[in-house]
């Protein structure tokens, strides 16, 4: 590392995780009915032997940069940074990917499995429709036929990857169970998995569910914070002193910050989503206002009634309205290696038209709660440090819901 | 002994099988819930395994998501339905009740305190259906310091050295769970079950109960001619949605389902 900072390091390197049944400290695990343990053994394994696989690294490389357009620029948000008036600004291009997102890193990777699961169909859940879309894509690539379960609520404020979906050849399906939301669908691919298993390959988009899903999840993700520190070095000469990025199941981020885990002079910040705000219940920030609980096969903080149920999210952003979240940021909150925060709808709303008037580039709504609390983080530093944001998707998808805001119809 | 080991002995004395119905504590009201329970037990009951309502209910078909929805609206909470077996168990010494639901609400209130209000109401089982063997941990043992059996479910996909496994782990019974799917999705194949019955019962030495795809008395009859328990849920939950309204309505339907599986079960074991 060519910062002295960064390697005046007298902490001892955190422990490998998950354990071997997918713990990270009390977090994680296999909550699942029995169902289900012998397809998450079988993906377990076949992941292990593949992940040490020179070839199948190769592959995933190699789709990684032909397919998905890798790596993504990190961008020095200038203007950005004199709007602030503070920290330098760089912004991880992950909205350049194709398909519009950082979720395809993840569907790249778990399609390769299920190829050599040689497994016939697959199953996704969706919020945003973002992790739909990717799914549907690698589907559509590898000829195999695809399910995309996605809440009622959510198929009408995001109309638009609907469509994009179908014409990809997916059939989604509408979740009209409980909140009709991320949860809800995840509920529903999970139920259709446990029905079909024996020729179905369940593609989860984010770092939570059942062991082994957050661990591949991330580690197929975690290659934005590998490149986001080969850039570093290459372009500014040093390791920033934060790296932010949004939360909700917590793909994007613990991507961003796995591989810099060790490098204990970075900040890790993750922010969910505040929606109306943290002094009410109108918000998906289990991190903050939460506790740990256990939904979807992993222990994890979870938004929850003294009773133990499972409660309704707000989000402006469909897909941060979960009420979970991976169970590595839960570790990574209780022993304190990184920060969690929150930024309200508002602030995201206000985050997406600065950077798209100020920088030219529309960000997800998702990844404007990172923008914003950036934004704010940025003000409060000076001119010689710097920042990273993971701008985890661009912001297609939202106009409908920003011109409804507004009081139009597109 | 606990309530249940003596209960299987017992019918094991008379040829009998066990005959073993759900319903969702709180379905479609928290009033009715304990006169559902000494309803079944009228029509042949042998166990009740009653439901603790939860809002993501994660393996269940959507007749139980329902149920859980309907008991929610009422906010039936764990200790709820704790409190509705200790009513049950004023009047009712001898049928064994089990409590099946999912982990958080569990979580929410404390292994220890659950464990201790449950003991203590004359609860005498848990099947916790997201907590397989290996997540049990401490959990397991909280569960057996106050005299609850703990049932795991056995799956067609369990593999044999699992089921070993999940033997070391169980008591009172085991529940096999007949057909890849969730709640009330298909009906059941008995020749397919008998099977998995020979694989299961070579490795586990408690009784085996058998649940998911049976509604009606035949199927029920067939079932009991190979497993210890015949469950039954779906078939009885959809009796309760389609009489909600009428509660004394949804106990009597209840009880004529039952009634034809417990018939059906004594004229096939010819007793």
């Amino acid at each position: 590392m060519s910062n002295d900072k960064n390697t005046q390091n007298n902490q001892q390197d955190l422990p490998v995780l998950p354990d071997a049944n997918g713990h990270f400290g009390i977090y994680g695990g296999r909550f699942v009915s029995e169902t289900l343990s012998a397809a998450l053994d079988e993906l377990e394994t076949l992941y292990i032997k593949l992940s040490k696989d020179p070839a199948f690294q190769q592959e995933f490389d190699e789709d990684l940069a032909h397919y998905v357009g890798r790596p993504s620029p990190l961008y020095f948000a200038e203007q950005l940074t004199k709007h602030c008036g503070g920290a330098k600004i760089y912004l991880k291009r992950e909205d350049l990917n194709h398909t519009g997102a950082h979720k395809v890193n993840n569907t790249i990777g778990q399609a390769l499995l299920a190829k050599y699961s040689g497994k016939k169909k697959i199953i996704a859940e969706t919020g945003a429709g973002q992790h739909g879309v990717a799914t549907a894509t690698v589907a559509a690539r590898l000829g195999m036929e695809c399910k995309v379960f996605m809440g009622s609520t959510d198929i009408e404020r995001q109309k638009l990857n609907v469509y994009r979906m179908k014409l990809l050849g997916a059939e989604v399906i509408s979740v009209e169970s409980g909140t009709k939301t991320l949860k809800d669908a995840m509920n529903d691919a999970m139920r259709h998995w446990v029905t079909h298993v024996d020729d179905t390959f369940y593609i989860l988009g984010t770092a939570a569910g059942p062991h082994p899903y957050p661990m591949l999840v991330r580690d197929f993700q975690s290659i934005i914070g590998r490149e986001t520190i080969r850039q570093c070095d290459a372009q500014i000469g040093r390791q920033p002193d934060a790296v932010i990025a949004c939360i909700g199941g917590g793909s994007n981020a613990i991507g961003m910050f796995y591989p810099y885990l060790n490098m204990q002079d970075v900040r890790m910040i993750g922010v969910e989503a505040g929606g109306l705000g943290l002094a009410g219940d109108d918000h998906a920030a289990p991190l903050c206002k939460g506790r740990p609980g256990v939904l979807h096969g992993n222990r994890t903080y979870l938004m929850e009634d003294e009773n133990g149920q499972i409660m309704g999210t707000h989000s402006v952003s469909a897909g941060l309205d979960y009420p979970g979240v991976g169970p590595e940021h839960s570790w990574l909150k209780d022993i304190g290696r990184a920060e969690y925060v929150a930024a309200t709808d508002d602030e995201a709303l206000a985050a997406f038209r600065d950077l798209t008037r100020i920088e030219g580039i529309m960000p997800a709504l998702e990844s404007s709660h990172a923008i914003a609390h950036g934004m704010k983080m940025a003000k409060e530093m000076s001119s010689d440090q710097v920042l990273v944001i993971n701008l985890s998707g661009r912001g297609d998808k939202d106009i409908h819901t920003v011109a409804g805001i507004d009081g139009l119809d597109v | 002994m606990s309530r249940i080991a003596a209960l299987f002995l017992e019918l094991k004395k008379t040829g009998k099988k066990a005959l073993i119905p759900y319903v969702t504590a709180g379905d479609p009201n928290p009033t009715v819930t304990v006169d559902m329970m000494h309803g079944l037990v009228d029509a042949g009951a042998d166990i009740i395994e009653l439901g603790v309502p939860f809002s993501d209910p994660m393996a269940d078909g959507p007749t139980i998501q329902l149920a859980c929805e309907r008991a929610l609206e009422h906010n039936t909470s764990l200790r709820d339905v704790i409190a509705m077996v200790s009513e049950f168990r004023t009047t009712n010494t001898q049928t064994p009740v089990v409590l099946m639901g999912y982990l958080n609400p569990v979580e929410a209130m404390g292994y220890e305190a659950f464990a201790q209000a449950a003991q203590k109401s004359g609860i005498d089982g848990v099947l916790m259906v997201d907590m397989p063997p290996e997540e049990s941990g401490n959990n397991a043992k909280i569960f057996a310091d106050h005299q609850l059996d703990i049932i795991y479910l056995i799956a067609p996909t369990t593999t044999d050295a699992r089921i070993s496994e999940i033997a070391k782990f169980s008591s009172g019974y085991v529940y096999y769970v007949s057909i890849k799917g969730v709640t009330g999705s298909a009906a059941i194949d008995v020749a397919d079950v008998s099977k998995n019955l020979e694989r299961i019962r070579s490795r586990v030495d408690i009784p085996v109960g058998v649940g998911f795809g049976i509604n009606n008395g035949e199927a029920a009859a067939a079932v009991a001619t190979v497993a210890d328990g015949v469950i039954v849920g779906s078939a009885l939950v959809n009796k309760i949605a389609a009489n909600a309204s009428q509660p004394e309505k949804a106990i009597s339907e209840v009880q004529g389902v039952l009634a034809e599986m417990r018939s059906a079960m004594n004229a096939n074991q010819g007793s």
